[in-house]
């Protein structure tokens, strides 16, 4: 019976008794949740001497925090993880799961969904509750220019991997307690699966996040030629080449390039959009950007919805004229 | 070694717009195409299977006119492919899908390997590798940026984003691989056409002796509610006029105002 199941948990990621940042910004939206339903906030905190992190999850909003430490616990793999999180939430039936839509919540997110047998909606960016009470999840679909509202309507718990930084964490509460429920579970080790190695990722370029210019291009850049134009002028700018999904897609440029809901978040001086249509996930990526430019021949285009300036023109006309025009001024 | 690469096909354009009338999605008209990642996965695994040798079988859940995707997916090397279409299949949610994957994964039998593209274009979820790895129940690897194989294991780097972690999964796994992991081959249109004679198989819900309430909308828990297009926000944009050179112009000024020159 779906009225059995009560509460909002929130998978307290950690790794090395550190705290995801994602996890005090789900309790905050737990905390709006919470305003709708009434229900209990309940971080649950899997791992090995992590009890610490207990009071940073009260000061940030969980009512409860269900502890559970495990040698087999002390760092994230996937199978022991899905065997812990199934038996507290076959045992405590909550009716809200949320996860970060980090690496670890989505390498470990959908085997719940498959062990418990219900929902889960994929990297939302907003939650809520409708007109009808029914609890929902945002998410950007069929690229990017429609958004839905996804909904888990008979199965419990309703589960969703949410975006990073959807939404502030609380200011904390000094001294803040609540109740600290220990479980003791049976976790067997995966013999099948091992961690060699950690290591900082290379990079191929500076990174896109720090960089004062970027330089983007979309769909509408074919060719390595144009390709060319974006980089020479980003370089002349002192800044950053990047690019929305398709260019990366088609094996353009790498991963690491790409700026969006699935990529980097960059927050740049001057964002210049190169024949970039702008999708809701695109736009998640470079919103922040202090001066949003785009370039692209349909006026109709959502990029302009959020652009401060905007050049409704070919770009393989614009640019050369703009690069001849900076480096005439530089001189 | 015997390999499963799972491909979707997907609208070949972002430009989906919803009817005003009915509010639902327009696809009239809008082609289809191979979900681009999970041509990195085919690439990933005919580059195993050249090293290695065995087989590599593409496995497609959708509409009668997927095979185009797996004729693509033949033309590129792959030596089987199973067409999973049935009536019953569609509304599946990644729930659905993941129990009908692990269906077909299961009647094909004896596979060691399983690969998936990171995230298909139209869905985004990425939801879909780790599930069937759970419904088959074996380890997985997602985010892989690289991939081999040696004493029945499979050893991967996965790309974290700041971090990238070396990790291996013994036989039979699920690998997850990253649209970076390699360039994916070209399938010519005389490949394409030597590949005709391969053999391609339909699979319906019954041949797979698929449980119908897991199946499409009934297996499906989470469901569309509501579909609308995102409120325009109301920022000022400031539209230049004029020809190239004298929009370059305006430009390079407000690059000298920001002092970004």
């Amino acid at each position: 019976m779906k009225s059995d199941y009560k509460g909002i948990w929130v998978f307290a990621e950690q790794e090395n008794g550190r705290l995801h940042p994602t996890v005090l910004e789900l309790l905050a939206k737990s905390k709006e949740l919470q305003k709708h339903n009434g229900e209990k906030i309940t971080a649950v905190l899997l791992g090995a001497d992590v009890s610490a992190l207990a009071d940073t999850l009260f000061a940030y909003g969980a009512d409860a925090v269900l502890l559970c430490e495990n040698e087999v616990l002390r760092s994230y793999s996937a199978r022991p993880y899905q065997q812990a999180l199934t038996q507290l939430a076959e045992k405590y039936k909550p009716s809200i799961i949320l996860y970060g839509a980090t690496p670890l919540g989505r390498d470990l997110a959908p085997r719940l969904m498959v062990a418990l047998d219900t929902g889960l909606t994929a990297d939302a960016i907003d939650l809520g509750f409708d007109e009808d009470g029914v609890f929902y999840q945002t998410t950007p679909g069929y690229g990017g220019k429609i958004l839905a509202h996804i909904v888990i309507l008979e199965r419990r718990p309703q589960m969703a991997t949410v975006h990073p930084q959807i939404c502030a964490p609380i200011e904390p509460i000094p001294g803040a307690s609540g109740e600290l429920i220990k479980e003791t579970l049976c976790v067997e080790p995966d013999c099948a699966y091992e961690v060699l190695e950690t290591r900082a990722a290379e990079k191929t370029g500076e990174s896109l996040t720090e960089a004062k210019v970027v330089v983007a291009g979309g769909r509408g850049v074919k060719t390595e030629e144009e390709l060319a134009m974006l980089r020479e002028l980003a370089g002349l700018l002192g800044g950053q080449l990047a690019s929305s999904r398709p260019l990366v897609d088609n094996g353009m440029l790498p991963h690491d390039r790409q700026i969006g809901q699935s990529g980097a978040t960059v927050s740049p001086e001057l964002m210049l959009n190169v024949a970039i249509s702008g999708s809701v996930q695109y736009q998640l990526g470079m919103q922040k950007a202090k001066c949003i430019v785009a370039i692209n021949q349909s006026e109709d285009a959502p990029i302009y919805d959020i652009a401060h300036v905007g050049a409704v023109t070919d770009y393989k006309k614009l640019l050369p004229a703009l690069i001849e025009e900076i480096k005439a001024r530089k001189k | 070694m015997k390999i499963l690469v799972f491909v979707k096909q997907v609208p070949d354009t972002d430009d989906v717009k919803l009817d005003p009338k009915t509010g639902n999605l327009r696809r009239d008209g809008v082609k289809s195409m191979m979900n681009p990642m999970d041509a990195n996965a085919i690439e990933a695994a005919l580059q195993l299977r050249e090293k290695h040798g065995g087989s590599v079988c593409v496995v497609t859940m959708g509409l009668p006119m997927a095979t185009e995707v797996q004729k693509k997916a033949l033309g590129m090397g792959c030596d089987e492919a199973f067409l999973l279409s049935d009536r019953p299949f569609g509304g599946a949610d990644t729930l659905a899908t993941s129990y009908t994957l692990a269906k077909a994964a299961e009647k094909i039998g004896g596979y060691d390997l399983l690969l998936f593209g990171r995230l298909a274009t139209d869905g985004d979820t990425a939801q879909t590798g780790p599930a069937v790895a759970a419904q088959l129940g074996i380890p997985q690897i997602s985010f892989a940026s690289s991939i081999e194989v040696e004493d029945g294991w499979v050893c991967c780097d996965r790309d974290l984003g700041d971090t990238v972690q070396r990790v291996r999964a013994k036989l039979p796994a699920a690998v997850i691989v990253n649209g970076g992991i390699n360039k994916p081959r070209y399938a010519t249109p005389i490949n394409i056409m030597r590949a005709q004679k391969k053999p391609r198989t339909v699979w319906t819900a019954a041949d797979l002796g698929c449980d119908m309430a897991k199946i499409g909308t009934p297996g499906s828990p989470s469901s569309t509610k509501k579909v609308f297009e995102p409120e325009k926000r109301n920022t000022d944009t400031r539209y230049l006029t004029g020809s190239p050179e004298e929009m370059a112009k305006a430009l390079a000024d407000l690059l000298e105002n920001e002092h970004l020159l």
